[in-house]
């Protein structure tokens, strides 16, 4: 059905004007539109149309409310719709215009209605400016619809020579703004002209009110049709210093339809293909890290990155050059840093993000923007500066317990003029950070006591059989094996001290601090003693203890030889150097030390096999 | 100045040395006071932990370079079974008819798979899931295999200490950690049936070994339940069935017959033989198939090994049992025999399949079953892979058989015949190497163990040696010394071959075993139906003619029939499939050897077995393959040439060859000026390595 019309459209390129002056009109005409300026860019698949209007208001009363008007077939595709007031060129702001559409009565059909409320009343001989700007997506229609590979993508777009108005308009132009230069055709109005890539209608000088005339550009736009069928941007907040953004894309080509046959010789070898895309760049934050770009097959390793200290560029490439019609979709993310991002404000939390797509000219039909918070937060409130249809969810992650907090921001027909940071607010306590990590630290020292208890359980079920009593046995006897090497280790210490004493003794030459030594020796020894004998009776009697028990009174035996070989040695040094007789000390004890160190020797030695055993 | 700094040092040294000795004594091991079996306990866990993380993160090179991600076409099948079981849960899997793929049959995927692989990792996730990780279906798949190669280095230590010591353990955990053989199947994403399989035949191996050890009952039924994970997860168990009665066959000529074995096998058998039925794959093949008779003849052999022991003990006279014995062999091998007739000839018992015949006599499915012989991994092993997955291993191989027959035990007469069987099959075909692996470390690692436990004794030892032969003079001193001498050479010439081993395994393993082949695969953008054998379904959400698994001959052979006629003949074929698109795999533009055009004597020997109008002749020149201006017309014309070649001669591949020079085959291809008329090209990937076509809708007459 388009496409008829818009062949119709274009064939006819003399249309009648309709003289709108005959209707009477019934809004009040005190306004008079000095001066209107129109520029419709139509370099990208989205139509932006910038409207300057400089407003006089001629009539005895005040007036507050200006209306606009633009025709229906290209609101179907409006997104945005924004006005801003200015006294004049050049001079700052007047305040916000807020729009509204309305139905006023006796107008012209098929056209929809604005009513922008100035900042201020306008009095009589005042004037304002005030810029009108509007984006449509999807309202240049492919003609011919289906292209094939080698062919050039053409497009028409249609609108009103003149500007509707119910006011008199005393001049007004109208600039189209191309692509490139090639142009099929264009209605021609008197004092329309195409230069370069532009094509000027007017200036046109006291139009009346409801004059119009349809004119149609058919031009070729080559420029990538990118639309989004949805985009899922999740952005995930971690008090641990990171949001984690991840984007899914579904993309597809929203041109001309690609039909016929596809040569990937003529692509590669020729060039052919103008109208297709191979690349797309999306502009992320100079901060952003761990970049990725992947799909369901795995990662595409066609991708680059490029930056300077105010964005990053991140250049991807889908797997295959994108023709009309053709889908793909793919999965990017990065991380950022979290203190560029999350703010504290009165007890809350603030977290401030860009809201739309961040590829250039990219339309997204369906757009869903989730932040999910960390698990424990509370009082979430978003606020968009455009409606957005919000709802919650939850989402579990690692180590949840009751999932996170999901806001879900959803909004259709996104264009990058939508690109405007939003905030959400909550509350998130800071205990809430240190639950997982302590959920995992109970989780092993549960482990750990779990395998220390199964360690020292007693799992036998029979208490009665020969085998569990011979084992009870054998961990009896062996624990009185250890206690006796602990003694035998004991006493070597003493030993040791007392070495030590004789070489302070060779330094100090302090004989009584040398004989308290051995004091206390002495009666360490016969401690040691004491305590060794039920240990060794307990081994003598115990039936599993005899291949060992002829060892360990070996050792015994050893050690006590040694005790008195020292205790010989240490008198006699200290004798002598009582009797200050140092000359010979060394030749007195050479024998003796030979002994001790044999004897030092075995006794490792003996400990070394028990050890084993 | 100097005086004092003399005195100052004087002053400040004795205080120092006591201090430095105390800290070296707190901080050396003696004062842990560590026994040494403590500390041997120690090391070894800590070899062990180790090793296992070792084998783990030898294969993530795959992940390291290209993400994690399934590798190849049966993984990413597994990986779609897998994740139809965790979406849909285990009783919608179990009757799965998976309509997309093998159209217009479809496939009852249930029935046709085995299920181990996929139920181990939706266990794994849902076990993570339990514990709130959030991981992925993917992530699971993609290191399942690593996992279970992990747990495998845990299995070959506990083998090797039943079979040998400790310390032989160790060594065979650490081989197999890193061995080539069994990495080439286990890196990450290489989420295929052999990556658990492998585990499951060791485990089931050793608590089989541990069974016999013990006798123990429980052990015999721990070994059924792993050879009913084995069964549920590759087609392979056949292996097991046949090699473990073989070796109690073994055991019972050599008279190791003992109450142990008996308990051991039977309760291994009739338990395994149970929980295997209820594999659907399966089915009752246990007891009807060729292949699984071997194991029940053993069974009854041993029932009337038993009943003769019990009758020997029970008469005294010897004269009187010897006829007794004659007697019941005599019958029961009749009564055997007459039974396996009876059952063939009713056609109860299924005779051997084609791949049990073709391990058997090598040349058996060249000759008959194309199908199989197709397969490369089908093909007799090569002595250079040979080298390339075991290196060293191959050469430790006979040192370590030749350790275990000097010490003859049940172990290691089963880690023998393992050893042998499964290097046989190693050669026949080159998949089995995988089988070998675990053998092959195990006996080498005997062998290392052996060898350096001999070595570091005689070392060890010497000192004392050397002390009391100080009196027997000088020669005694001289021996001494050049044995030492020679051991340390010899330790060093082991140490040296073990660390080129390992360079060895981490250079195959980041070179020649982690690249994926899927990164050659493409998407159509607006397809429905694709031919050929890949797993297209998977990937791209679209129905296929054919898949792998292959099912079904006579639907192979016709899509090999299409692919080998001239193109109208073949798109007769392809309307009657419903056909929309064709997709060839082609390597004239990169040089990727496995392509389709390589493949296709194979499509024409598969299409030429069930339908005798391909004759195989037509598409050889004097029994030669070319695509060149020599190539046999049929050749040039048949529809897979043209699909391969469509607009080729127009492409410059290489700076000074002429236009239409095809870098796979290294000529320059024969028909330049392919028209196609019932198919249109859809798409070509920028390598052209895959070529979708779209078949167009018939003409109209007028």
């Amino acid at each position: 059905m388009k496409g008829g019309m818009s062949s119709s459209m274009c064939l006819l390129v003399s249309i009648i004007i309709t003289a709108a002056s005959l209707l009477s009109s019934p809004v009040a005409s005190d306004l008079v539109i000095s001066k209107l300026d129109r520029r419709v860019d139509l370099t990208s698949q989205i139509v932006r149309v910038t409207s300057t209007l400089k407003v006089k208001c001629t009539g005895p009363e005040p007036v507050s409310d200006v209306l606009v008007a633009f025709p229906e077939h290209q609101t179907k595709f409006m997104n945005l719709l924004l006005s801003t007031a200015s006294e004049g060129k050049g001079k700052p702001s007047a305040g916000s215009v807020s729009i509204r559409p309305v139905q006023p009565d006796g107008v012209p059909p098929s056209y929809a209605w604005f009513l922008l409320t100035l900042p201020k009343q306008l009095g009589k001989g005042e004037s304002i400016t005030l810029n009108v700007f509007a984006a449509f997506t999807r309202i240049l229609q492919p003609f011919p619809e289906k292209i094939t590979q080698g062919e050039d993508q053409m497009v028409v777009f249609k609108d009103s020579g003149y500007f509707l108005s119910p006011y008199l308009v005393k001049v007004q132009s109208l600039t189209f703004r191309l692509p490139e230069g090639k142009v099929e055709s264009y209605t021609k109005m008197e004092n329309s002209k195409l230069s370069g890539s532009e094509i000027k209608y007017g200036p046109y000088e006291n139009v009346p009110a409801f004059q119009q005339s349809p004119v149609a550009i058919h031009f070729v736009n080559n420029l990538p049709f990118v639309v989004a069928k949805e985009l899922v941007r999740e952005i995930e907040v971690s008090h641990w210093g990171n949001v984690q953004v991840t984007e899914h894309y579904n993309l597809f080509h929203g041109g001309a339809q690609s039909t016929g046959e596809f040569s990937r010789l003529d692509f590669q070898a020729r060039g052919k293909g103008p109208a297709a895309f191979r690349s797309l760049v999306a502009k992320l934050p100079a901060r952003a890290h761990s970049i990725y770009y992947r799909d369901a097959i795995g990662n595409i390793s066609t991708s680059n990155i490029y930056g300077d200290t105010s964005k990053t560029l991140l250049e991807i490439e889908p797997r295959y050059p994108m023709f009309g019609g053709w889908r793909t979709s793919f999965t990017i993310g990065y991380g950022l840093p979290l203190q560029d991002y999350l703010f504290h404000s009165d007890g809350k939390r603030l977290l401030n993000f860009t809201f739309g797509c961040p590829m250039d000219d990219v339309v997204v039909e369906k757009l869903l923007v989730k932040i999910v918070l960390p698990e424990g937060s509370t009082n979430i409130s978003a606020s968009v500066p455009f409606p957005v249809q919000q709802s919650e969810e939850t989402k579990f992650s690692h180590l949840d317990m009751v999932g996170r907090p999901v806001v879900v921001l959803e909004k259709r027909n996104v264009v990058p003029e939508h690109n405007l940071p939003f905030q959400v607010h909550y509350k998130f306590s800071k205990f809430s950070l240190l639950r997982e990590p302590l959920m995992l630290i109970t989780g092993f020292f549960l482990l750990f006591v779990a395998c220390i208890t199964y360690m020292n359980a007693d799992l036998t079920i029979s208490k009665f059989s020969p085998s569990y009593l011979a084992k009870l046995q054998w961990d009896e006897v062996q624990a009185a094996i250890q206690q006796v090497q602990n003694i035998i280790y004991r006493s070597l210490t003493i030993h040791d001290k007392l070495e030590g004493s004789l070489r302070d003794l060779s330094r100090t030459g302090d004989v009584q601090v040398c004989k308290a030594v051995r004091k206390t020796a002495d009666s360490s020894f016969k401690e040691l003693s004491k305590e060794l004998k039920p240990l060794l009776t307990f081994l003598q009697s115990s039936p599993q203890a005899l291949p060992i028990f002829s060892k360990v009174d070996d050792l015994v035996a050893k050690e006590r030889d040694l005790q008195e070989k020292m205790m010989l040695k240490h008198s006699t040094v200290v004798d002598s150097y009582e009797k200050k007789s140092g000359r010979d000390i060394e030749n007195k004890i050479v024998s003796i030390q030979q002994k001790i160190s044999a004897l030092r020797k075995e006794l490792d030695e003996l400990l070394d096999i028990i050890d084993e055993i | 100045m100097v005086s004092k700094s003399d005195t100052l040092n004087g002053v400040v040294k004795p205080d120092l040395i006591p201090t430095a000795t105390t800290l070296s004594s707190i901080f050396s091991l003696k004062t842990l006071k560590l026994k040494t079996k403590q500390k041997e306990l120690l090391i070894r866990v800590s070899i062990l932990c180790l090793v296992y993380i070792l084998a783990f993160i030898t294969r993530l090179f795959s992940v390291l370079r290209y993400e994690s991600m399934i590798h190849e076409f049966d993984p990413y099948f597994n990986y779609r079974t897998t994740l139809y079981l965790t979406e849909k849960g285990f009783y919608e899997f179990w009757n799965w008819f998976d309509s997309e793929s093998w159209y217009p049959l479809g496939r009852i995927i249930g029935g046709t798979l085995y299920p181990g692989l996929m139920v181990t990792a939706a266990l794994i996730y849902w076990v993570l899931r339990f514990l709130s990780f959030a991981v992925h279906i993917r992530e699971v798949c993609v290191l399942t295999a690593p996992f279970f190669a992990s747990n495998t280095t845990l299995v070959a230590y506990f083998f090797g200490k039943e079979l040998w010591d400790s310390g032989a353990g160790l060594v065979a955990a650490a081989l197999i950690a890193i061995c080539p053989g069994y990495i080439s199947r286990s890196v990450a994403g290489s989420y295929d049936n052999e990556a658990v399989a492998i585990f499951a035949l060791l485990t089931t191996f050793y608590l089989f070994v541990k069974a016999v050890k013990l006798g123990s009952l429980a052990w015999g039924l721990a070994s059924a339940f792993g050879y009913f994970y084995m069964v549920s997860a590759w087609g392979g168990y056949v292996f097991i069935i046949n090699l473990i009665p073989l070796y109690v066959l073994v055991l019972l000529i050599t008279g190791r017959y003992s109450m142990r074995l008996y308990v051991a096998y039977n309760s291994m058998y009739i338990l395994g033989m149970l929980l295997a039925m209820q594999i659907r794959f399966v089915g009752f093949q246990h007891v009807q198939s060729g292949e699984h008779m071997a194991a029940m003849g053993v069974f009854f052999l041993m029932q009337v090994f038993y009943f003769l022991d019990w009758v020997k003990h029970q008469l005294n006279d010897i004269k009187l049992f010897q006829a007794f014995l004659r007697i019941t062999v005599t019958c029961a091998v009749g009564v055997g025999a007459v039974a396996l007739g009876v059952g063939t000839a009713s056609g109860y018992i299924s005779p051997w399949t084609g791949r049990f015949y073709s391990l058997l006599d090598p040349t058996y499915a060249k000759d008959h079953i194309p199908i199989i012989a197709s397969v490369s991994e089908h093909q007799p092993t090569a002595w250079s892979s040979f080298m390339f997955d075991f290196h060293i291993l191959l050469f430790l191989f006979p040192a370590g058989l030749y350790f275990c027959f000097k010490r003859l035990s049940d172990a290691t007469i089963f880690i023998v015949m393992y050893g042998l069987t499964s290097m046989y099959f190693a050669g026949v075909m080159v998949r089995l190497i995988l089988v070998a692996t675990p053998a092959v470390c195990l006996i080498s690692a005997i062998a290392v163990s052996a060898t350096i436990k001999n070595l570091t004794q005689l070392l060890r030892g010497k000192n004392k040696v050397a002390l009391s032969a100080s009196g027997k003079g000088v020669w005694a001193i001289n021996l001494c010394l050049s044995r030492r001498m020679g051991a340390i050479a010899l330790l060093v010439g082991a140490f040296y071959l073990l660390s080129r081993y390992a360079t060895h395994c981490t250079w195959v393993t980041s070179e020649a075993y982690s690249s994926p082949s899927i990164v050659l695969a493409a998407r159509g953008h607006h397809g429905q139906r694709v031919i050929l054998m890949i797993t297209i379904t998977a990937m791209g959400n679209r129905t296929v003619i054919v898949d792998n698994n292959t099912w079904n001959n006579t639907h192979i052979a016709t899509v090999g029939l299409a692919m080998s006629s001239y193109e109208d003949e073949a798109y007769e074929i392809m309307r009657s499939l419903d056909v929309d698109y064709v997709l060839v795999v082609f390597g004239g533009v990169t040089g990727y050897s496995s392509d389709d055009i390589n493949k296709f004597l194979w499509m024409v020997r598969i299409g030429g077995g069930v339908f005798p109008v391909i004759k195989e002749p037509d598409y050889l020149v004097n029994g030669e393959y070319r695509v060149d201006k020599g190539a046999a017309p049929k050749m040039l014309n048949c529809l897979m040439y043209k699909l391969s070649y469509y607009r080729f001669g127009e492409l410059t591949t290489e700076y000074g060859k002429p236009p239409g020079y095809d870098r796979a085959r290294g000529v320059e291809i024969g028909n330049k000026d392919i028209k196609l008329e019932h198919l249109e090209e859809a798409f070509t990937t920028s390598n052209w390595i895959v070529r979708i076509y779209k078949v167009k809708p018939p003409n109209n007459r007028w």
